[in-house]
C-alpha cells in the first residue's frame, strides 16, 4: 500500500516537480515575530473561494431573466434544499469579504508594506479591491428585487451626470433604454464572468508577489526604507527568519477558518438577505436603500451641497482611486513604523469614522420624509387636551397636510424637518406664518395649498405647542402660559 | 547621427535567416492585428449597441380622458412600449398625470430629478416627496425643497378620439430628460 503511495507520489514528482520547484515555496523564508497582524489576506482569498464555490451553486438555480428572478430567489429561500443557507452564506461572506479586505489594505497602509519594493502588489490590490466593490454591487443587483430596481436607477441617475457622455453610458450600463431584462442579463455577465475573471488575473500576480517580494517584516521605528540598501537588511531578516510553514501557514488557516465559522454562523442566525418586494416599477412606494457597504455613498449624496454634489459623485471616486494608485509612488520610501508615520494614522482614524458615522446617518437617514407619518402617526393625546376649536383644527390641518412627514411631535414623525414639540418656543406668531407660507430652509411654501382660514387655525396650533410655565415667543402673558393647561409636558 | 546609416541597404542576409525572420514577425503583427480587429469590431458593436441603435420614446395608450377629472393628479400604470417580451414585471412602468383646472395635461416621470428613486404624490399637501433623499416638489412638477437639481421630467402626452396618450418607454436622466 505505502508503496502505492509512494510511487503515485514519485510519478507526481517527477512531472510536477514538487520536491524541487513547489515546496522551497511553501517552506520559502518570511522574517520572525509577524503575528496575527498578518492574516487578513488569506482570510479574504479564503472568503473569496467560498463566494466562487457558493456562487456557482447559486447559478446553477438562479434565473438571470427579469421574469423570473425574483421567483428563482423566492424558490431558493423556501423550496430549494438548503437554499436558503447558500444564499445566506453568499452574503455574509461578500459582506466579510469587503470587511477583511478593508483591514488587509489598513494592515498594509499602516505598517507601510505597500513601500518599496512592494509597490506593484499594493497596485494590484487596489484592482482586487475595485473587483470586491464592484462585485459587492452587481451582486445586489442580482437579487432582483425593489431595491435593486431603484438602486440601479440611483447608479444610472449618477452615472448620466458625467459630461457629454453620460447619457450614453446610462444606456450601456442599462442594456437598452430603461431597467429591464437586458440590464439584468449585463449585470449578471459581470456579475459571475467578467469581475470574477478580472479578480483572478489580478490575484494570481498579487499572490506571485508576495512570494517573489517576501512578507516584509515587522517595521522598526527608526528604520526606514532606502532602495538602496533594502534588499540586503531584508535578506538578512530572512537569513534569521522560519519558513512560512508549518507556523505562519497555521495562524492564517487558524484565522481563515474562525472566519468561514463567523460567516457560517451569521448566515444561519440571520438567513439569506431578501429579495424585497417586487421589482415592480408601478409600486411608487418604495424606498430604496443599499447594502451597508454604499449606505455611507447613499448619505454623502443627502448631505452634500446640491451646487457641488455632481462634482462630488463623479470626481471623489476617481481622486480615491488616484490617491491609491499613486500612494506607492507618493510615499514609497522612508520610514513605514506607524509609530513614526501619525498622518497615515490619522488617515486611516478620519477614513473609519467618517465612514462609520455616514454608514449610521445613511441607515437610519433622518433626512427622508416618513411618508406614512401623516396617517400613521397620530397628534399625542396630551397636546390637543384643553385645546380651543380652533387650535383642533389647526391640528388636523397639521396632520391632513402632511406635515408629519417631516416633522416629529414630541419624538414621532419624520425628520427631515426640526421636531416642533417646542416651536412656539423658537418662532414668533408672524414667524410661523412666514414659514407656513414661504417656506424656506429646506421647507416647502404652503401658501398656495392652504387657505386662510387653515393657515390661521394650524398658526394657532403651533403656538400651543411651549414648554409648560414658558411664555410662547412673542407674547408678554406670562400669566396665560402658567395658567395654560395645554402646554404639553413631554414623555 | 543614425539618419545616414538608416539609408543604407541591410547587410546581405547571412543564409537568408535575418530576413526571414522579420518577415515572419511583421506578418505575425499584422496579422494579428487584423484579426484581433477582425474578432473586436463586433464585439465592441454587439457589446455598445444600446447607444448605436437607441430607440426613440413610442406612444404608449393611457385611457379616456374621462379618468382624470379636473384639478387632480391620478398615478397611472402602462406597459413600457420599448419592452423586451422577458422583462417581467419590470415592463410596467408608472406616470403621474396631472389635469388642471383647464383641463390641459402635463404628465410627470415618477422618477426624482435628483438619483431617480419613485417620488409619491401627497393630494392632502399637494407635494410630490421623494423617499430616498427628502426631494420635494409642487403640484405643478416644480422643486420645492432638498437636493433635486430641476423640475420633475414631463412625459409627452396628446388626446386622440377621447383617449390620453404618452410617449414613454427611456428613463430620464439629468442630461437626457425626454
Amino acid at each position: 500500500m505505502r508503496s502505492i503511495v509512494q510511487n503515485v507520489f514519485e510519478w507526481l514528482d517527477h512531472r510536477l516537480a514538487i520536491r524541487s520547484a513547489i515546496w522551497p515555496i511553501v517552506t520559502h523564508p518570511v522574517p520572525r515575530g509577524l503575528g496575527w497582524f498578518y492574516v487578513f489576506g488569506s482570510a479574504t482569498l479564503t472568503l473569496f473561494i467560498v463566494q466562487l464555490i457558493t456562487g456557482v451553486c447559486l447559478a446553477v438555480v438562479y434565473v438571470p431573466s427579469a421574469a423570473d428572478a425574483y421567483t428563482s430567489l423566492e424558490y431558493l429561500n423556501n423550496e430549494q434544499p438548503l437554499g436558503w443557507l447558500l444564499r445566506a452564506v453568499h452574503y455574509w461572506s461578500a459582506s466579510g469579504m469587503v470587511v477583511m479586505i478593508a483591514l488587509h489594505m489598513t494592515r498594509v497602509f499602516l505598517m507601510g508594506a505597500f513601500k518599496y519594493p512592494r509597490e506593484l502588489t499594493w497596485l494590484l490590490g487596489v484592482v482586487l479591491l475595485l473587483c470586491t466593490l464592484g462585485l459587492a454591487f452587481t451582486g445586489q443587483v442580482l437579487r432582483w428585487d425593489q431595491d435593486a430596481y431603484w438602486g440601479l436607477g440611483v447608479g444610472v441617475a449618477m452615472a448620466g451626470r458625467v459630461p457629454v457622455v453620460g447619457p450614453s453610458i446610462v444606456h450601456i450600463l442599462l442594456g437598452g433604454p430603461n431597467i429591464g431584462g437586458e440590464t439584468l442579463s449585463r449585470f449578471f455577465g459581470l456579475h459571475v464572468f467578467v469581475l470574477p475573471g478580472v479578480l483572478i488575473a489580478a490575484l494570481a500576480p498579487h499572490l506571485y508577489l508576495v512570494v517573489r517580494q517576501g512578507i516584509s517584516a515587522r517595521p522598526k521605528p527608526g528604520q526606514p526604507v532606502d532602495p538602496a540598501t533594502y534588499q540586503a537588511e531584508y535578506d538578512a531578516e530572512l537569513k534569521a527568519g522560519e519558513p512560512f510553514f508549518p507556523k505562519d501557514v497555521s495562524r492564517d488557516a487558524i484565522f481563515s477558518a474562525l472566519t468561514v465559522l463567523v460567516v457560517f454562523g451569521l448566515a444561519v442566525a440571520f438567513g439569506p438577505k431578501g429579495p424585497n418586494g417586487h421589482p415592480d416599477p408601478t409600486i411608487v412606494q418604495a424606498e430604496p436603500r443599499p447594502d451597508w457597504e454604499f449606505l455611507p455613498l447613499f448619505a454623502i449624496l443627502a448631505l452634500s451641497p446640491p451646487e457641488m454634489e455632481t462634482a462630488l459623485m463623479l470626481v471623489m471616486p476617481v481622486v480615491g482611486i488616484a490617491i491609491l494608485i499613486l500612494l506607492p509612488f507618493i510615499s514609497g520610501k522612508g520610514e513605514r513604523s506607524p509609530r513614526r508615520r501619525p498622518i497615515s494614522v490619522l488617515i486611516v482614524l478620519i477614513f473609519f469614522v467618517t465612514y462609520g458615522v455616514l454608514g449610521y446617518l445613511g441607515n437610519v437617514a433622518p433626512w427622508s420624509p416618513q411618508m406614512d407619518a401623516w396617517s400613521g402617526e397620530p397628534v399625542p393625546v396630551a397636546m390637543i387636551k384643553g385645546l380651543s376649536p380652533q387650535e383642533l383644527q389647526g391640528a388636523a390641518v397639521f396632520q391632513n397636510k402632511t406635515c408629519r412627514n417631516c416633522h416629529a411631535l414630541d419624538g414621532t414623525g419624520g425628520r427631515r424637518g426640526p421636531d416642533l414639540t417646542f416651536v412656539a418656543d423658537r418662532l414668533s406668531n408672524g414667524e410661523l406664518i412666514r414659514q407656513v407660507l414661504q417656506g424656506g430652509g429646506n421647507m416647502p411654501a404652503y401658501g398656495k395649498q392652504l387657505g386662510p382660514a387653515e393657515v390661521e387655525a394650524l398658526v394657532a396650533f403651533l403656538e400651543t405647542l411651549h414648554k409648560a410655565h414658558e411664555p410662547p415667543v412673542g407674547t408678554d402673558d406670562a400669566v396665560k402660559a402658567t395658567n395654560d393647561t395645554a402646554a404639553f409636558k413631554p414623555r | 547621427m543614425n539618419a545616414p546609416e538608416s539609408k543604407t541597404p541591410p547587410a546581405e542576409p547571412v543564409l537568408g535567416r535575418p530576413h526571414r525572420r522579420s518577415m515572419l514577425g511583421w506578418l505575425s503583427v499584422g496579422l494579428g492585428t487584423l484579426a484581433t480587429a477582425a474578432a473586436g469590431a463586433p464585439i465592441l458593436g454587439y457589446l455598445l449597441s444600446p447607444i448605436l441603435r437607441t430607440p426613440k420614446n413610442e406612444w404608449a395608450e393611457i385611457g379616456p380622458v374621462d379618468d382624470f377629472p379636473e384639478g387632480e393628479t391620478r398615478l397611472v400604470d402602462f406597459v413600457d412600449p420599448l419592452h423586451r417580451p422577458w422583462d417581467g414585471e419590470a415592463k410596467n412602468l408608472a406616470a403621474y398625470v396631472r389635469r388642471n383646472a383647464e383641463g390641459e395635461f402635463t404628465v410627470f416621470s415618477v422618477n426624482c430629478t435628483h438619483l431617480g428613486c419613485p417620488v409619491s404624490w401627497f393630494p392632502q399637501s399637494g407635494l410630490f416627496l421623494c423617499p430616498c433623499h427628502g426631494g420635494v416638489y409642487y403640484e405643478n412638477g416644480e422643486h420645492a425643497s432638498g437636493p433635486p437639481p430641476r423640475a420633475l421630467y414631463t412625459i409627452e402626452s396628446r388626446v386622440q378620439d377621447g383617449k390620453l396618450a404618452i410617449r414613454a418607454g427611456r428613463l430620464p436622466t439629468l442630461q437626457a430628460p425626454g
